[in-house]
């Protein structure tokens, strides 16, 4: 019955596990191997030069600008997008009424493609007469901003609908972590005299850990992916003004699949792979001696 | 607390709720006007069309390859769909079912492939469509997502409420395995693989990166490529921008519309999303 049962399990595993092996593992390694040689597309060559490339990518200016911009985007982008969304939560949760209207409205933008949100929000951004957002501060007799052509404002109008996309998905998530938080803990602090502010700092907050932590997770992950947005919102996809909105994966895109440099861009790639991953351990790490 | 304050507290939430949705909405709507719009319409702050016509519609169906475009992202959508339910469904039972030797490593082995960024495989995908011309090719854009972690991780935890007594009994009547999975296991996780298709199907309309670099022949692009690739070429013309947008966002609302209590149950579940 064993051999049986084993049989029939690796007969509906071995395709998947060959897949697997193929589509995940050999190309992860196979990016570890590329980021070690001197591959462009055009040569055809490919010898093995070491950690020339990673040498390389600390000595690219490219390389720091993108990665501050993409660490700025995580720095303000996250902290914002979790205090709205949990403020939103809290608030859906106590107005009692209009529930799912709300979270289906603050929910529609993350399930919409990030390239139609994208030219939206570069044409309401457009200077007047086409832009709204100029369009509106002129008729309220202030002056017009340069938004995406500006470059210190740039990377912050990149941001905002970055947050704006994503806080329904964050607000969804709070809203099921507060639900499990069982009545009778605020029906016992209300009998002990606590107000409702003792309530949300003593029992919600610290309830909430295990949420926020997850959140905490994908969120530095969504936000150290950013591509699409850039792309779609910059003149010709180049992340510009002069770099001011590039976050590293869209320097990944433009070694490697504009100036076809394969070694270079695995190597960068290598790089956010690693990030992610201490980032993720840390996060795991905070939580576990938190317990 | 009296009644009319309690009142009063609980109409202010909700109006704030409500101001906040509308910042929210603000921009489809937007969208969804200024595709209505043409001429001087266009550049007016007026959120209702004063001429309203289809005429954007009909000039982007006629002058682009949208519904070429329109009809591939069903086609790549709804085979990975299909394909993802199969074989996700079907690992997730072995997994939840079966007692047999390498069970943990298997799980292991299928589970770590979630922590690998897409952006690290990309180029390796590149390399490896290049040499097998899987380039511009259906198949060069939907092989990477056939299978997914994400979707094996969900449906073990969901057949692992299938009682046992019901697979044994399928045996005792003689099914063979994959029959008892199919006729017997499936039907019983019906939400599941609802959710599943849901997230699949939505997660590959909008799917960007990959199809952007597989693709370089217009006649593949699936309809977020198309949209990025038209609105650069158009943009001096916004209404036709909005009117791409709009073509890209609709389905997506009309599904979210009919299955919204079972996407946001099925998010806030698995606190993910591909």
């Amino acid at each position: 019955m064993d051999r049986y049962k084993t049989r029939w399990a690796y007969t509906f595993l071995a395709f998947p596990i060959l897949f697997y092996i193929v589509v995940r593992y050999y190309p992860t390694f196979n990016a570890f191997y590329i980021s070690m040689t001197d591959w462009n597309i055009v040569s055809k060559e490919k010898h093995f030069i070491g950690l020339a490339n990673f040498k390389l990518l600390f000595s690219d200016e490219v390389f720091y600008q993108t990665m501050g911009n993409t660490i700025r985007y995580t720095v303000y982008g996250l902290p914002i997008g979790l205090l709205l969304s949990f403020t939103l939560a809290y608030l859906i949760d106590r107005a009692g009424a209009l529930e799912s209207f709300f979270k289906a409205a603050y929910f529609v933008p993350y399930i919409t493609s990030l390239v139609a949100l994208s030219w939206v929000w570069r044409w309401l951004y457009q200077q007047a007469p086409i832009g709204v957002f100029n369009n509106i501060l002129i008729s309220l007799g202030l002056p017009q901003q340069g938004f995406l052509y500006d470059k210190d404002q740039a990377l912050y109008a990149v941001l905002a609908p970055t947050i704006w996309a994503y806080v329904g998905f964050q607000m969804v998530i709070f809203l099921a972590g507060l639900k499990a938080i069982p009545e009778r803990y605020y029906e016992a602090a209300s009998i002990d005299g606590a107000s409702r502010r003792q309530q949300l700092f003593r029992i919600t907050l610290p309830l909430l850990r295990p949420t926020v932590v997850f959140l905490l997770i994908v969120g530095s992950i969504y936000y150290l992916r950013i591509f699409t947005q850039v792309y779609n919102m910059s003149y010709q996809g180049g992340g510009g003004p002069l770099n001011a909105t590039k976050p590293i994966v869209l320097h990944i895109y433009n070694s490697a699949f504009r100036h076809f440099e394969m070694g270079y861009a695995s190597a960068l790639t290598v790089i956010l792979f690693a990030i992610i991953m201490v980032i993720t351990l840390i996060e795991l790490r905070v939580t576990k001696s938190h317990d | 607390m009296t009644d009319s304050i309690k009142g009063l507290r609980q109409a202010v939430l909700i109006g704030i709720l409500l101001l906040f949705s509308v910042v929210m909405l603000f921009p489809f709507v937007w969208m969804v006007s200024t595709s209505f719009k043409s001429g001087v319409d266009v550049f007016g702050l007026s959120l209702i069309p004063q001429h309203p016509t289809f005429k954007n519609y009909i000039r982007l169906f006629e002058m682009s390859a949208f519904p070429r475009w329109f009809f591939n992202s069903l086609f790549v959508g709804f085979t990975i769909t299909v394909s993802v339910l199969f074989f996700d469904s079907l690992v997730g039972y072995t997994l939840a079912k079966f007692r047999f030797p390498g069970r943990e490593v298997v799980f292991i082995f299928i589970l770590a492939t979630m922590m690998i960024p897409t952006e690290m495989l990309v180029i390796p995908w590149y390399v490896m469509s290049n040499g097998l011309h899987w380039t511009n090719t259906y198949w060069g854009v939907m092989f990477p997502g056939v299978i997914s972690g994400f979707g094996t991780f969900l449906m073990r935890q969901f057949f692992y409420s299938v009682p046992d007594d019901l697979i044994e009994s399928g045996r005792i009547d003689g099914l063979n395995e994959f029959l008892i999975w199919s006729k017997i296991a499936m039907p019983l996780v019906r939400p599941a693989l609802a959710a599943l298709a849901i997230f699949a199907f939505v997660g590959n309309w909008n799917a960007f990166l990959w199809p952007l670099i597989v693709s370089s022949d217009a006649e593949l692009f699936t309809l977020p490529v198309g949209l990025a690739y038209f609105s650069g070429e158009f943009q001096s013309e916004w209404e036709m921008v909005m009117t791409g947008a709009s073509v890209a966002t609709i389905p997506v609302f009309i599904v979210f519309l009919i299955f919204q209590n079972q996407i946001i149950k099925g998010i806030a579940l698995t606190g993910m999303k591909e």
